[in-house]
């Protein structure tokens, strides 16, 4: 009996149609400023992570100050480059962090493991004290917190949260394209080797360090888009303080959560970060209302992410990616 | 240079040494826990959270101090034992990184649970030490301090005899040296890990008491683990001594850097320098000053 | 993948965009506070306290009066943990609710996240105490409104009390000050007025900085030791400020020589310092202490009816607590003055903009609202968003803070200048008209 097997592109492009040409339509401004956009900024960090962490092996604890490099390099060359086009800057943006990225990089050439983290931990405070100690990041403002831009493309002003979601939708779509892409290339499948057997690949003519490099530059380079989305079309301001450690945990676990080497666990995980705390509180207050005050309600949904991070990991190590196959596999026609 | 130039730097070098001794209180809880099982626990900041947050609570509702003592022990006890059967034991297996980001989420669920119970306000501890300043030769040392440091060679000294001379020690060293050797010879390693992660957890509880004092009880209490991480990277892992010195050198140098190299630059470089500092230093040594292994998994 | 994936992403879709419609009951009689509080985090001593205040003194209002002219105050808190994506997130699902007042974050980066969205939204914003000091400006900024302190104010005022305790402005010739500050846009701030004030008065000014989160003082605190200054200006926050003072009693400095500024000001901040905080003296807009008659009030009718905010009644009276209950009448009488003009009804963000910008309060009106002592006056303009907003110092003795200081007014013509020239810069930047009347 023949079976009828859809191509793999059916799936992302389902999503892409219905992310592209319905949810425009049906969602409200509260969902796009509140739960997509952010959503889509962190994504596309997880997925970059992802690239270094998940495919190449090389951990990686300082994410959100290459996100912090991004958003403030795109500040910069929008305001001290005259007539530059916005996509040009998030390009530059882009290239400033993978710069950074490499920079902190080379000592994976020696480290391994958790002394690699360190040193990516390393790179997460120093970036942060740059950022804040030098006024001239932040275009000398007395405060060091600088507004966003207009968000301008080719004379399209995108100001609207419908509008705000698009612009960000296509430049997750495209970028994590490229990696899905880079992905299935030899680099990619260098990027495993390194993971698995940093030896055996030497051994069988990988070429190590370029491998480790490319991860670190292709990596920051998304990292540091994402870091521009979340400044300038999530919150609209950039601060320093704002790509602290915490958001390098964040992204981690999303990575972690999400399924590590994978494409689409980085998305997975970035939904359940982005809208289950949300979901948990409004469930709280719905359920418990004024009884305990927001601390109390807080507090629980703190310990149950954390437990559930706890959980997903002893259950499902590979990471809802994985969930998400058994099930559409017992799901599936034949 | 002067007197009075030498004289602060003497205060400024015994300064950091006493810090880094405190943070070395806090690493090596984690040595403890990583020669034996592998894992970073990253939890160790929510413990001492815990222990000190229940310790202050504890005596400001009327609790005598060593009774309150004694129950916080317990109760560290208690969860380093809860710890090791609810979230280590279904782990076994997983490579480190997933270790490492249970510890992350089980620092989430301590921190919430502390919180919960004993209320996110702050509080003072007092060990009883009035913080008066001594005077040595012109130089200016903190009692408070002192008593840290002879408090956390007192516990070096107990854990160290407690490895070479009891039989649980020796077992620990058995199975950080090689767990199946270990479990060939019939020791028990649930029950060993047990154990570590109750030890831990006193240890925990010593730190916590000792950095409440010097901070005060709450939230951000849990942060000196980002203190703790640049010590292990110095002197490794899996190393008590190591992470003594690593500690005693991260706290010198970091002081010394930023009183006098600080200025140039504008000062606050405390925040990265401890981690670029044993970033550097590993470059030329991979494993640390006293690290054994060399950490291959990511 | 499966037939069960497209409805599972469609069911997706469909549970976020119901999430985010909003049933908007409209009550004419009722006025809405969208509260960003924090209880949890690092801050959440602080946070408990000023909304703790803050709804409490709305509590009041209902309870006594039946509400502001017949019109019911009510909120609702969302929790940010101080974290300014939450504070955003919090303000796109609120903002939609119908007769929002004001919005009142007390938190810099939410603050500032908030300009450009308040502003479209025309809705207040009030960041009392603090904020960004061009906003003081009001013909630039027309919904922001750092009433009675802004970080320059507060600058001259610690200042103009240094000198008082010398013996007059002249006396500050020659002598030392260090400055310990955050290392965050916040500490940072003053830095360029403590250099302008310095010149001016001709006192040695040494600012050191103390990296976020300020567990470590050692280095600061001896270098402070070798540089002898008279008097330390402590610009802290959270955990920063008890290790402070620790580590000037460790370091030998004398501790009533430290001044605190107004985040380094509250019982939280020095309890956990336990013996080496006896003496420190910190600025303050509102007096601490629960002897106020609206405090008073407060503690008969609020919490004697089981409705009080705060988990724990001692805390009645602290300066957080008493900082909340202040925004409470500021609130309010703002409400009242524009509800005198448009009518005894809910008002649109717009109407309370403009009773803010009427918002005079005098020691007489103080005195009837309860709140004599508790802070002096205030006296808001359409182009003043601070309000002229004068402080006092208290000292803290080991159990509770007293007022040790007359209410001393902080050098306003001075800074102005300073101020306008800030906000004209940023007016240019973003194309904003600079307004030439209330009703511009």
């Amino acid at each position: 009996m023949r079976t009828l097997s859809l191509p793999p592109w059916t799936w992302p492009l389902a999503v892409l149609v219905i992310a592209f040409g319905v949810v425009p339509f049906i969602a409200s401004g509260y969902v796009f400023d509140a739960l997509l956009i952010p959503f889509l900024a962190l994504s596309l960090a997880a997925v970059g992570l992802n690239l270094l962490t998940g495919y190449a092996g090389q951990l990686s604890l300082g994410t959100a100050a290459f996100m912090a490099v991004g958003a403030f390099a795109a500040y910069n060359f929008n305001l001290r480059v005259e007539g530059l086009p916005l996509l040009a800057s998030i390009g530059l943006a882009g290239l400033a962090a993978t710069a950074v990225g490499l920079v902190f990089g080379l000592p994976s050439l020696r480290l391994r493991g958790f002394y690699l983290a360190v040193s990516t931990l390393a790179a997460q405070f120093f970036v942060q004290w740059a950022l804040t100690k030098f006024g001239w990041f932040s275009n000398d403002s007395a405060s060091g917190v600088i507004d966003a831009p207009a968000l301008e493309v080719a004379g399209i002003v995108f100001d609207t949260p419908v509008g705000r979601y698009i612009f960000s939708l296509s430049i997750v779509t495209v970028l994590t394209l490229l990696a899905w892409r880079l992905v299935r290339t030899q680099a990619g499948h260098h990027f495993i080797a390194v993971r698995d057997n940093e030896l055996a690949a030497r051994v069988i003519g990988v070429p190590v360090l370029r491998t480790k490099l490319l991860a670190f530059a292709v990596s920051s380079f998304i990292v540091g888009v994402a870091g521009v989305l979340w400044g300038f079309v999530y919150l609209r301001t950039v601060e320093p303080a704002g790509f602290n450690l915490d958001r390098s945990f964040q992204i981690l676990f999303i990575v972690i959560i999400g399924g590590l080497a994978t494409i689409r666990g980085a998305f997975f995980g970035a939904a359940l970060i982005v809208v289950f705390p949300l979901l948990l509180s409004r469930a709280g207050s719905f359920l418990f209302g004024g009884r305990f005050d927001s601390g109390v309600l807080d507090m629980s949904q703190r310990i149950v992410l954390g437990a559930l991070i706890i959980f997903f990991l002893a259950v499902e190590p590979r990471g809802l990616a994985a969930l998400w196959d058994r099930a559409r596999r017992r799901f599936s026609p034949a | 240079m002067d007197a009075g130039d030498l004289s602060f730097f003497a205060e400024v070098l015994i300064g950091g040494l006493l810090s880094g001794v405190m943070y070395s209180l806090v690493a090596i809880g984690f040595v403890l826990i990583y020669k034996t099982s592998g894992v970073l626990n990253f939890a160790q900041g929510a413990q001492l959270l815990f222990a000190a947050l229940t310790f202050v609570s504890l005596v400001e509702r009327g609790v005598p101090f060593a009774f309150a003592l004694a129950l916080t022990f317990a109760l560290m006890v208690l969860l380093g034992l809860t710890i090791e059967r609810a979230v280590l034991r279904p782990l076994v297996n997983q490579p480190p990184i997933t270790l490492f980001m249970a510890t992350l989420g089980l620092s989430y669920v301590i921190e919430g649970v502390a919180q919960l119970v004993w209320g996110t306000q702050v509080h003072a501890l007092e060990l009883g030490i009035a913080d008066e300043p001594l005077q040595f030769l012109g130089i200016m040392v903190s009692t408070f301090d002192l008593f840290a440091a002879v408090t956390a060679g007192v516990m070096v000294a107990l854990l160290s005899a407690f490895f070479r001379y009891t039989r649980v020690g020796l077992a620990f060293r058995a199975v950080a040296d090689d767990t199946y050797a270990a479990i060939a010879v019939g020791l028990r390693l649930p029950r060993i890990w047990a154990t570590v992660w109750a030890a831990a957890g006193v240890i925990a509880l010593v730190a916590g008491l000792l950095w409440g004092a010097r901070l005060g009880v709450q939230f951000s209490l849990s942060l000196v683990v980002l203190k703790a991480l640049p010590v292990l990277v110095l002197g490794g892992f899996d190393s008590i001594l190591g992470a003594i010195v690593g500690g005693l050198v991260i706290g010198a140098l970091e002081k010394l850097a930023e009183v006098y190299i600080g200025p140039f630059v504008g000062g606050g470089i405390e925040s990265w320098f401890a981690y670029v500092a044993a970033l550097a230093f590993l470059l030329i040594r991979p494993s640390g000053l006293f690290g054994q292994k060399l950490v291959e998994r990511a | 993948m499966s037939f069960i994936k497209h409805l599972k992403t469609a069911a997706l879709a469909v549970t976020l965009a119901a999430s985010g419609l909003q049933l908007a009951h409209a009550d004419a009689n009722e006025q809405f506070f969208p509260l960003q509080s924090y209880r949890v985090g690092p801050y959440a001593a602080g946070g408990t306290g000023f909304f703790g205040g803050f709804i409490d003194y709305l509590n009041l209002v209902n309870t006594r009066d039946g509400g502001v002219g017949g019109v019911k105050l009510t909120w609702e808190e969302g929790e940010t943990q101080y974290e300014v994506e939450r504070g955003v997130e919090v303000y796109e699902r609120l903002k939609q609710r119908p007769g929002i007042a004001t919005w009142n974050p007390l938190s810099v980066g939410i603050a500032y996240a908030l300009i450009d969205r308040v502003t479209a939204d025309k809705v207040p914003l009030l960041t009392i105490n603090h904020g960004r000091t061009d906003t003081t400006d009001g013909r630039v900024f027309k919904y922001i409104f750092p009433l009675l302190l802004n970080p320059y104010s507060e600058t001259s005022g610690i200042v103009n009390y240094i000198a008082g305790k010398e013996g007059g402005a002249d006396k500050l010739k020659g002598k030392k000050i260090v400055v310990l500050y955050h290392g965050s846009p916040y500490g940072k701030e003053t830095i360029p007025i403590y250099e302008l004030l310095a010149k001016k008065y001709g006192f040695t000014l040494q600012q050191i900085e103390v990296p976020h989160p300020g567990n470590e003082q050692q280095s600061q605190w001896l270098a402070i030791r070798r540089a002898k200054p008279d008097y330390v200006v402590l610009r802290g926050w959270g955990v920063m400020n008890p290790v402070a003072l620790k580590t000037a009693q460790k370091t030998g400095f004398p501790v009533d020589h430290i001044v605190g500024n107004v985040w380094s000001n509250s019982e939280e901040d020095v309890i956990p310092a336990g013996d080496a905080a006896k003496g420190y003296v910190a600025i303050t807009t509102v007096a601490a202490g629960a002897q106020y008659p609206v405090l008073q009030e407060i503690t008969k009718t609020v919490y004697g009816a089981g409705k009080g905010n705060l988990q724990d009644p001692k805390r009645i009276g602290s300066v957080y607590h008493n900082l909340g209950v202040l925004n409470g009448i500021l609130n309010v009488e703002a409400i009242r003055i524009a509800q005198a003009r448009f009518g005894k009804r809910t008002l649109t963000g717009d109407e309370v903009r403009w009773g803010l910008e009427n918002l005079k309060i005098d020691e007489a009106r103080a005195a009837a609202l309860g709140a004599k002592g508790l802070f002096h006056s205030i006296n808001v303009t359409w182009d003043n968003h601070e309000g002229d907003g004068r402080v006092a110092f208290q000292q803290w003795d080991g159990s509770k803070w007293n007022v040790v200081s007359d209410w001393i007014a902080p050098d306003w013509k001075l800074l102005r200048p300073i101020i306008e020239k800030s906000s004209l810069a940023y007016a240019k930047e973003k194309n904003l008209k600079v307004r030439k009347s209330i009703d511009d």
